[in-house]
Protein backbone atom coordinates (compact mmCIF):
# COMPACT_ATOMS: atom_id res chain seq x y z
CA UNK A 1 0.00 0.00 0.00
CA UNK A 2 1.38 3.21 -0.72
CA UNK A 3 1.33 6.23 1.53
CA UNK A 4 -2.17 7.89 0.73
CA UNK A 5 -3.63 4.93 0.36
CA UNK A 6 -4.85 4.43 3.85
CA UNK A 7 -7.44 6.81 4.35
CA UNK A 8 -8.77 5.35 1.11
CA UNK A 9 -8.86 2.36 2.31
CA UNK A 10 -10.21 2.74 6.00
CA UNK A 11 -12.76 5.08 4.17
CA UNK A 12 -14.12 1.92 2.14
CA UNK A 13 -13.66 -0.34 5.02
CA UNK A 14 -15.80 1.55 7.70
CA UNK A 15 -18.31 1.93 5.02
CA UNK A 16 -18.19 -1.86 4.42
CA UNK A 17 -18.38 -2.71 8.48
CA UNK A 18 -21.19 0.35 8.83
CA UNK A 19 -18.27 1.74 11.68
CA UNK A 20 -15.21 4.22 10.88
CA UNK A 21 -11.89 2.56 12.03
CA UNK A 22 -10.58 3.57 15.63
CA UNK A 23 -8.26 2.51 18.27
CA UNK A 24 -9.46 0.04 20.97
CA UNK A 25 -8.00 -2.48 22.97
CA UNK A 26 -9.91 -6.12 23.67
CA UNK A 27 -8.68 -8.73 25.69
CA UNK A 28 -8.09 -12.69 25.01
CA UNK A 29 -8.78 -15.17 27.71
CA UNK A 30 -8.58 -18.98 26.82
CA UNK A 31 -8.60 -22.29 28.19
CA UNK A 32 -10.23 -21.93 32.14
CA UNK A 33 -11.65 -25.33 32.12
CA UNK A 34 -14.36 -24.91 34.64
CA UNK A 35 -14.89 -28.11 36.61
CA UNK A 36 -11.78 -29.55 36.70
CA UNK A 37 -10.24 -29.96 39.72
CA UNK A 38 -7.20 -32.60 39.55
CA UNK A 39 -3.75 -32.24 39.09
CA UNK A 40 -1.33 -30.14 38.38
CA UNK A 41 -3.64 -27.74 39.77
CA UNK A 42 -5.48 -27.72 42.77
CA UNK A 43 -6.69 -24.03 42.34
CA UNK A 44 -10.10 -24.63 40.33
CA UNK A 45 -11.32 -21.12 39.35
CA UNK A 46 -8.83 -19.10 41.18
CA UNK A 47 -6.84 -18.36 38.21
CA UNK A 48 -10.08 -17.33 36.05
CA UNK A 49 -11.11 -15.12 38.61
CA UNK A 50 -7.87 -13.41 39.20
CA UNK A 51 -7.87 -12.88 35.57
CA UNK A 52 -11.07 -11.34 36.30
CA UNK A 53 -9.81 -8.88 38.54
CA UNK A 54 -6.95 -7.99 36.62
CA UNK A 55 -9.08 -6.96 33.64
CA UNK A 56 -11.18 -4.89 35.80
CA UNK A 57 -8.48 -3.28 36.88
CA UNK A 58 -6.37 -2.28 33.70
CA UNK A 59 -5.84 1.22 33.30
CA UNK A 60 -7.97 1.17 29.68
CA UNK A 61 -11.17 -0.68 29.65
CA UNK A 62 -11.05 -2.86 26.60
CA UNK A 63 -13.82 -3.20 24.41
CA UNK A 64 -14.41 -6.60 24.43
CA UNK A 65 -12.88 -10.04 25.96
CA UNK A 66 -12.34 -12.72 23.32
CA UNK A 67 -12.68 -16.74 25.12
CA UNK A 68 -10.73 -18.95 22.95
CA UNK A 69 -12.06 -22.24 24.26
CA UNK A 70 -12.32 -24.74 26.34
CA UNK A 71 -14.48 -22.71 29.08
CA UNK A 72 -15.26 -25.65 30.90
CA UNK A 73 -13.88 -28.98 31.41
CA UNK A 74 -15.91 -31.79 29.61
CA UNK A 75 -17.95 -34.55 31.38
CA UNK A 76 -20.54 -37.25 30.38
CA UNK A 77 -22.76 -35.95 33.49
CA UNK A 78 -25.00 -33.38 31.15
CA UNK A 79 -26.35 -31.99 34.41
CA UNK A 80 -22.84 -31.54 35.89
CA UNK A 81 -21.65 -29.95 32.49
CA UNK A 82 -24.37 -27.25 32.53
CA UNK A 83 -23.57 -26.49 36.38
CA UNK A 84 -20.18 -25.96 34.70
CA UNK A 85 -21.15 -23.77 31.83
CA UNK A 86 -23.24 -21.90 34.30
CA UNK A 87 -20.72 -21.07 36.74
CA UNK A 88 -18.79 -19.98 33.89
CA UNK A 89 -21.15 -17.47 32.85
CA UNK A 90 -21.24 -16.74 36.29
CA UNK A 91 -17.70 -15.60 36.91
CA UNK A 92 -17.61 -14.09 33.24
CA UNK A 93 -20.23 -11.37 34.10
CA UNK A 94 -18.18 -9.99 36.17
CA UNK A 95 -15.76 -9.11 33.52
CA UNK A 96 -16.51 -5.02 32.89
CA UNK A 97 -16.74 -4.96 29.47
CA UNK A 98 -19.95 -4.32 26.94
CA UNK A 99 -18.95 -7.37 24.96
CA UNK A 100 -17.78 -10.74 25.80
CA UNK A 101 -17.39 -13.40 22.47
CA UNK A 102 -17.05 -16.89 22.68
CA UNK A 103 -15.36 -20.27 21.19
CA UNK A 104 -15.86 -23.47 21.97
CA UNK A 105 -12.68 -25.81 22.76
CA UNK A 106 -12.93 -29.85 22.52
CA UNK A 107 -13.65 -30.35 26.63
CA UNK A 108 -16.66 -27.85 25.87
CA UNK A 109 -18.01 -29.50 23.01
CA UNK A 110 -16.05 -32.20 21.52
CA UNK A 111 -18.62 -34.64 23.49
CA UNK A 112 -21.99 -33.45 21.88
CA UNK A 113 -20.71 -32.07 18.87
CA UNK A 114 -21.02 -28.78 20.77
CA UNK A 115 -25.04 -28.80 21.78
CA UNK A 116 -24.76 -27.97 24.87
CA UNK A 117 -22.13 -25.00 24.16
CA UNK A 118 -24.63 -23.56 21.72
CA UNK A 119 -27.27 -23.73 24.12
CA UNK A 120 -25.55 -21.16 26.45
CA UNK A 121 -23.56 -18.93 23.59
CA UNK A 122 -25.33 -19.14 20.93
CA UNK A 123 -23.59 -20.47 17.52
CA UNK A 124 -19.91 -21.74 17.65
CA UNK A 125 -18.56 -19.59 14.03
CA UNK A 126 -19.75 -16.43 13.51
CA UNK A 127 -18.81 -12.67 12.82
CA UNK A 128 -18.62 -9.33 13.71
CA UNK A 129 -17.43 -5.98 13.02
CA UNK A 130 -16.35 -3.97 15.70
CA UNK A 131 -14.69 0.21 15.02
CA UNK A 132 -13.11 -1.64 11.70
CA UNK A 133 -11.80 -4.87 12.45
CA UNK A 134 -13.67 -7.15 11.14
CA UNK A 135 -13.87 -10.62 13.94
CA UNK A 136 -14.28 -14.45 13.07
CA UNK A 137 -14.97 -17.05 15.18
CA UNK A 138 -14.25 -20.41 13.65
CA UNK A 139 -14.77 -23.54 15.39
CA UNK A 140 -11.86 -26.66 15.10
CA UNK A 141 -13.72 -28.76 17.79
CA UNK A 142 -17.09 -29.72 17.31
CA UNK A 143 -17.11 -32.35 15.01
CA UNK A 144 -14.62 -34.45 17.57
CA UNK A 145 -11.70 -34.16 15.67
CA UNK A 146 -9.26 -31.28 14.62
CA UNK A 147 -11.02 -29.69 11.40
CA UNK A 148 -13.00 -27.02 10.61
CA UNK A 149 -14.72 -28.43 7.86
CA UNK A 150 -16.14 -27.89 4.19
CA UNK A 151 -19.10 -26.03 4.84
CA UNK A 152 -17.54 -24.05 7.31
CA UNK A 153 -14.67 -23.32 5.43
CA UNK A 154 -17.30 -22.00 2.43
CA UNK A 155 -18.75 -19.98 4.72
CA UNK A 156 -15.56 -18.42 6.14
CA UNK A 157 -14.57 -17.52 2.13
CA UNK A 158 -18.26 -15.96 1.50
CA UNK A 159 -17.96 -13.95 4.48
CA UNK A 160 -14.88 -12.11 3.60
CA UNK A 161 -15.50 -11.90 0.27
CA UNK A 162 -17.08 -8.20 1.23
CA UNK A 163 -13.67 -7.09 2.10
CA UNK A 164 -11.14 -5.79 0.57
CA UNK A 165 -7.13 -7.27 0.71
CA UNK A 166 -6.43 -4.79 2.82
CA UNK A 167 -9.06 -5.14 5.81
CA UNK A 168 -7.63 -5.94 9.21
CA UNK A 169 -9.34 -9.29 10.13
CA UNK A 170 -8.82 -10.79 13.54
CA UNK A 171 -9.90 -14.87 13.68
CA UNK A 172 -10.34 -16.31 16.92
CA UNK A 173 -10.42 -19.73 17.00
CA UNK A 174 -9.24 -23.04 19.78
CA UNK A 175 -6.81 -25.15 18.40
CA UNK A 176 -3.82 -23.96 15.79
CA UNK A 177 -4.44 -23.42 12.25
CA UNK A 178 -1.17 -25.03 11.62
CA UNK A 179 0.78 -28.20 12.51
CA UNK A 180 2.39 -26.51 15.59
CA UNK A 181 2.88 -30.52 17.16
CA UNK A 182 0.27 -32.77 15.37
CA UNK A 183 1.61 -35.57 17.75
CA UNK A 184 0.55 -33.81 21.04
CA UNK A 185 -2.94 -32.60 18.93
CA UNK A 186 -1.64 -29.37 18.54
CA UNK A 187 -3.11 -28.92 14.97
CA UNK A 188 -5.87 -28.68 12.38
CA UNK A 189 -6.40 -31.25 10.13
CA UNK A 190 -7.80 -28.67 7.40
CA UNK A 191 -5.86 -25.87 8.21
CA UNK A 192 -3.90 -25.59 5.33
CA UNK A 193 -7.40 -25.19 3.33
CA UNK A 194 -8.13 -22.27 5.89
CA UNK A 195 -5.00 -20.51 5.26
CA UNK A 196 -5.33 -20.39 1.83
CA UNK A 197 -8.62 -18.55 1.78
CA UNK A 198 -7.01 -16.15 4.79
CA UNK A 199 -3.74 -15.41 2.51
CA UNK A 200 -6.24 -13.59 -0.14
CA UNK A 201 -5.93 -10.59 2.91
CA UNK A 202 -2.82 -8.51 3.98
CA UNK A 203 -3.96 -8.01 7.50
CA UNK A 204 -4.55 -11.19 9.39
CA UNK A 205 -4.46 -12.37 13.50
CA UNK A 206 -5.48 -15.46 14.05
CA UNK A 207 -6.00 -16.15 18.10
CA UNK A 208 -5.90 -19.11 19.59
CA UNK A 209 -5.68 -21.15 22.77
CA UNK A 210 -5.47 -24.93 23.46
CA UNK A 211 -1.96 -25.26 23.92
CA UNK A 212 -1.88 -23.98 27.51
CA UNK A 213 0.97 -21.73 26.72
CA UNK A 214 1.74 -18.42 24.56
CA UNK A 215 3.45 -18.81 21.54
CA UNK A 216 3.83 -16.57 18.12
CA UNK A 217 4.07 -18.27 14.30
CA UNK A 218 3.60 -17.05 11.21
CA UNK A 219 2.56 -18.13 7.85
CA UNK A 220 3.44 -15.94 4.77
CA UNK A 221 1.60 -12.53 6.58
CA UNK A 222 -0.58 -13.90 8.80
CA UNK A 223 0.35 -13.92 12.22
CA UNK A 224 -1.02 -16.60 15.03
CA UNK A 225 -1.03 -15.95 18.75
CA UNK A 226 -1.63 -18.54 21.27
CA UNK A 227 -2.82 -17.81 24.92
CA UNK A 228 -1.72 -18.81 27.85
CA UNK A 229 -4.07 -21.13 30.35
CA UNK A 230 -6.19 -19.98 33.31
CA UNK A 231 -5.87 -23.12 35.17
CA UNK A 232 -2.57 -24.91 34.49
CA UNK A 233 0.33 -24.54 31.69
CA UNK A 234 2.28 -26.85 29.27
CA UNK A 235 5.41 -26.99 28.74
CA UNK A 236 7.63 -25.26 25.12
CA UNK A 237 7.43 -28.58 23.07
CA UNK A 238 10.80 -27.82 21.51
CA UNK A 239 13.25 -29.75 22.51
CA UNK A 240 10.53 -32.67 24.27
CA UNK A 241 9.96 -36.13 22.64
CA UNK A 242 7.18 -38.34 23.81
CA UNK A 243 3.76 -37.63 25.22
CA UNK A 244 3.25 -33.82 26.49
CA UNK A 245 2.87 -33.84 30.24
CA UNK A 246 1.52 -30.34 32.30
CA UNK A 247 3.83 -28.24 34.18
CA UNK A 248 3.98 -29.30 37.99
CA UNK A 249 2.15 -26.86 40.17
CA UNK A 250 4.46 -24.70 41.63
CA UNK A 251 2.72 -23.87 44.89
CA UNK A 252 5.09 -20.68 45.87
CA UNK A 253 4.17 -19.53 42.23
CA UNK A 254 0.76 -21.11 41.71
CA UNK A 255 -0.40 -18.69 39.02
CA UNK A 256 3.05 -19.16 37.20
CA UNK A 257 2.97 -19.45 33.33
CA UNK A 258 -1.01 -18.43 33.13
CA UNK A 259 -2.09 -15.19 32.06
CA UNK A 260 -4.32 -12.73 29.87
CA UNK A 261 -3.78 -11.06 26.74
CA UNK A 262 -3.97 -7.55 25.78
CA UNK A 263 -4.70 -6.96 22.35
CA UNK A 264 -4.26 -3.21 20.41
CA UNK A 265 -5.95 -2.19 17.22
CA UNK A 266 -3.71 1.48 16.27
CA UNK A 267 -7.21 2.08 14.27
CA UNK A 268 -4.84 3.02 11.25
CA UNK A 269 -3.34 1.18 8.27
CA UNK A 270 0.19 -0.33 9.31
CA UNK A 271 1.79 -1.40 5.94
CA UNK A 272 4.08 -4.29 6.34
CA UNK A 273 3.25 -5.56 9.97
CA UNK A 274 0.13 -6.50 11.59
CA UNK A 275 -2.36 -4.35 12.15
CA UNK A 276 -2.87 -5.57 15.63
CA UNK A 277 -0.36 -5.37 19.22
CA UNK A 278 -0.61 -7.99 21.54
CA UNK A 279 1.00 -8.01 25.11
CA UNK A 280 0.68 -11.23 27.50
CA UNK A 281 0.48 -10.21 30.73
CA UNK A 282 0.91 -12.97 33.83
CA UNK A 283 -0.83 -13.91 36.76
CA UNK A 284 0.38 -13.00 39.70
CA UNK A 285 -0.41 -14.30 43.02
CA UNK A 286 -0.14 -10.71 44.63
CA UNK A 287 -3.29 -8.99 45.90
CA UNK A 288 -2.42 -5.54 43.55
CA UNK A 289 -5.31 -3.63 44.08
CA UNK A 290 -6.62 -0.85 41.96
CA UNK A 291 -4.37 1.18 39.32
CA UNK A 292 -1.29 1.43 40.61
CA UNK A 293 -1.42 -2.21 40.85
CA UNK A 294 -1.79 -3.09 37.60
CA UNK A 295 0.57 -0.64 36.62
CA UNK A 296 3.18 -2.55 38.91
CA UNK A 297 2.07 -6.11 36.85
CA UNK A 298 2.93 -4.25 33.83
CA UNK A 299 6.29 -2.71 34.43
CA UNK A 300 7.11 -6.36 36.01
CA UNK A 301 4.85 -9.16 34.44
CA UNK A 302 6.76 -11.69 36.15
CA UNK A 303 6.06 -10.42 39.47
CA UNK B 1 4.80 -84.02 0.56
CA UNK B 2 1.56 -81.81 -0.59
CA UNK B 3 0.91 -81.67 3.34
CA UNK B 4 4.37 -80.83 3.99
CA UNK B 5 4.51 -77.80 1.71
CA UNK B 6 1.76 -75.97 2.89
CA UNK B 7 3.40 -76.49 6.85
CA UNK B 8 6.49 -75.59 5.16
CA UNK B 9 5.09 -72.15 3.74
CA UNK B 10 3.64 -71.02 6.75
CA UNK B 11 6.67 -71.94 8.49
CA UNK B 12 8.84 -69.95 6.68
CA UNK B 13 5.81 -66.85 6.39
CA UNK B 14 5.87 -66.98 10.62
CA UNK B 15 10.16 -67.13 10.40
CA UNK B 16 9.64 -63.65 8.32
CA UNK B 17 7.06 -62.14 9.69
CA UNK B 18 9.29 -62.57 12.91
CA UNK B 19 11.96 -59.90 11.20
CA UNK B 20 9.08 -57.89 9.88
CA UNK B 21 7.11 -57.36 13.13
CA UNK B 22 8.10 -57.03 16.74
CA UNK B 23 4.97 -58.08 18.16
CA UNK B 24 3.89 -56.79 21.48
CA UNK B 25 0.07 -57.43 20.75
CA UNK B 26 -1.91 -60.69 18.39
CA UNK B 27 -0.01 -60.68 14.86
CA UNK B 28 -1.45 -62.86 12.18
CA UNK B 29 -0.66 -63.34 8.34
CA UNK B 30 -3.32 -61.87 6.15
CA UNK B 31 -4.70 -64.37 3.15
CA UNK B 32 -2.97 -62.25 0.48
CA UNK B 33 0.56 -62.79 3.10
CA UNK B 34 0.49 -59.71 4.72
CA UNK B 35 1.57 -59.52 8.25
CA UNK B 36 -1.68 -58.38 10.70
CA UNK B 37 -1.39 -56.18 13.85
CA UNK B 38 -4.54 -56.17 15.83
CA UNK B 39 -4.68 -53.21 17.96
CA UNK B 40 -7.48 -52.50 20.42
CA UNK B 41 -8.49 -48.88 21.26
CA UNK B 42 -10.65 -48.62 24.45
CA UNK B 43 -10.63 -44.87 26.17
CA UNK B 44 -8.14 -44.10 27.15
CA UNK B 45 -5.56 -46.24 25.60
CA UNK B 46 -4.39 -48.19 22.78
CA UNK B 47 -3.21 -52.07 23.50
CA UNK B 48 -0.72 -52.50 22.96
CA UNK B 49 0.75 -49.21 23.34
CA UNK B 50 3.88 -50.12 21.10
CA UNK B 51 4.59 -51.86 17.76
CA UNK B 52 7.68 -51.81 15.40
CA UNK B 53 7.23 -52.13 11.88
CA UNK B 54 10.35 -52.08 9.53
CA UNK B 55 11.09 -49.31 7.02
CA UNK B 56 9.48 -50.07 3.23
CA UNK B 57 7.32 -53.21 4.59
CA UNK B 58 3.88 -53.47 4.09
CA UNK B 59 1.42 -54.06 7.06
CA UNK B 60 -1.77 -54.48 7.91
CA UNK B 61 -3.18 -52.72 10.88
CA UNK B 62 -6.69 -54.01 12.19
CA UNK B 63 -8.28 -51.22 14.89
CA UNK B 64 -11.03 -52.18 16.69
CA UNK B 65 -12.78 -49.69 19.31
CA UNK B 66 -14.37 -51.79 22.35
CA UNK B 67 -16.43 -48.45 23.40
CA UNK B 68 -16.78 -45.13 21.98
CA UNK B 69 -15.82 -43.33 18.35
CA UNK B 70 -12.41 -42.99 18.41
CA UNK B 71 -9.64 -41.66 15.75
CA UNK B 72 -6.30 -43.40 14.95
CA UNK B 73 -3.93 -40.29 13.87
CA UNK B 74 -0.47 -40.07 13.21
CA UNK B 75 1.10 -37.61 9.68
CA UNK B 76 4.60 -39.31 9.06
CA UNK B 77 2.92 -42.41 8.04
CA UNK B 78 -0.32 -40.41 6.57
CA UNK B 79 -2.71 -42.19 9.03
CA UNK B 80 -5.61 -40.81 9.48
CA UNK B 81 -8.54 -43.15 10.70
CA UNK B 82 -11.51 -42.78 12.33
CA UNK B 83 -12.99 -46.27 14.23
CA UNK B 84 -16.64 -45.80 14.60
CA UNK B 85 -18.21 -47.31 18.53
CA UNK B 86 -17.65 -50.89 18.42
CA UNK B 87 -16.22 -51.26 14.93
CA UNK B 88 -13.23 -52.35 13.18
CA UNK B 89 -11.17 -50.45 10.54
CA UNK B 90 -7.97 -52.00 8.43
CA UNK B 91 -5.76 -49.68 7.01
CA UNK B 92 -2.52 -51.06 5.05
CA UNK B 93 0.80 -49.15 5.49
CA UNK B 94 4.17 -49.28 4.56
CA UNK B 95 6.51 -47.03 6.33
CA UNK B 96 9.08 -45.16 3.97
CA UNK B 97 10.90 -43.48 7.07
CA UNK B 98 12.80 -44.85 10.26
CA UNK B 99 12.02 -43.21 13.24
CA UNK B 100 10.06 -43.31 16.76
CA UNK B 101 6.62 -41.66 16.37
CA UNK B 102 3.51 -41.03 18.57
CA UNK B 103 0.26 -41.90 16.86
CA UNK B 104 -3.04 -40.43 19.01
CA UNK B 105 -6.35 -40.46 19.23
CA UNK B 106 -7.56 -37.52 17.41
CA UNK B 107 -11.68 -37.94 18.11
CA UNK B 108 -12.44 -36.76 21.51
CA UNK B 109 -13.26 -39.84 23.25
CA UNK B 110 -13.64 -37.82 27.24
CA UNK B 111 -11.12 -36.32 29.86
CA UNK B 112 -8.29 -38.18 29.60
CA UNK B 113 -8.22 -37.84 25.35
CA UNK B 114 -5.21 -36.12 25.60
CA UNK B 115 -2.94 -39.20 26.79
CA UNK B 116 -4.49 -41.68 24.07
CA UNK B 117 -1.65 -42.67 21.88
CA UNK B 118 0.29 -45.50 21.22
CA UNK B 119 4.51 -45.54 20.00
CA UNK B 120 5.25 -47.02 16.66
CA UNK B 121 8.91 -47.58 16.26
CA UNK B 122 9.87 -48.14 12.38
CA UNK B 123 13.31 -49.83 12.09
Amino acid sequence: MKAGESSDLFSALGRANGEKPTPFSFVQLSDAHVGFNGPPDPLGTKAFERAVDMINALPQRPDLVLFTGDLTHDTEDRDVHVQRMKQFQEISRRINVPMIKHVPGEHDAGLDSGALYREFFGDSSYSFDHRGVHFVALDNVSRAKPEVGKEQLAWLTKDLARFPKTAPIVVFTHRPLFDLRPDWEWFTSDGDEVMNVLSGYDNVTVLYGHIHRDDEHQTGAIHHYAARSLVFAFPDPVGVSGPRKPVPFDKDHPFKNLGIRTVSFAGKAQPGSAALSVEDIELTAREFRGINGVQQILRNPNV
Amino acid sequence: MSAVKPFLSRFVTIICLGGLVTLNGVARVHADGIPVIEITAKRFAFSPDNISLKKGQTVKLRVHSEDVTHGFFLRPLKLDEEIPAGETIEVTVTPDMVGTFTTICDHFCGANHGNMNMTIVVE
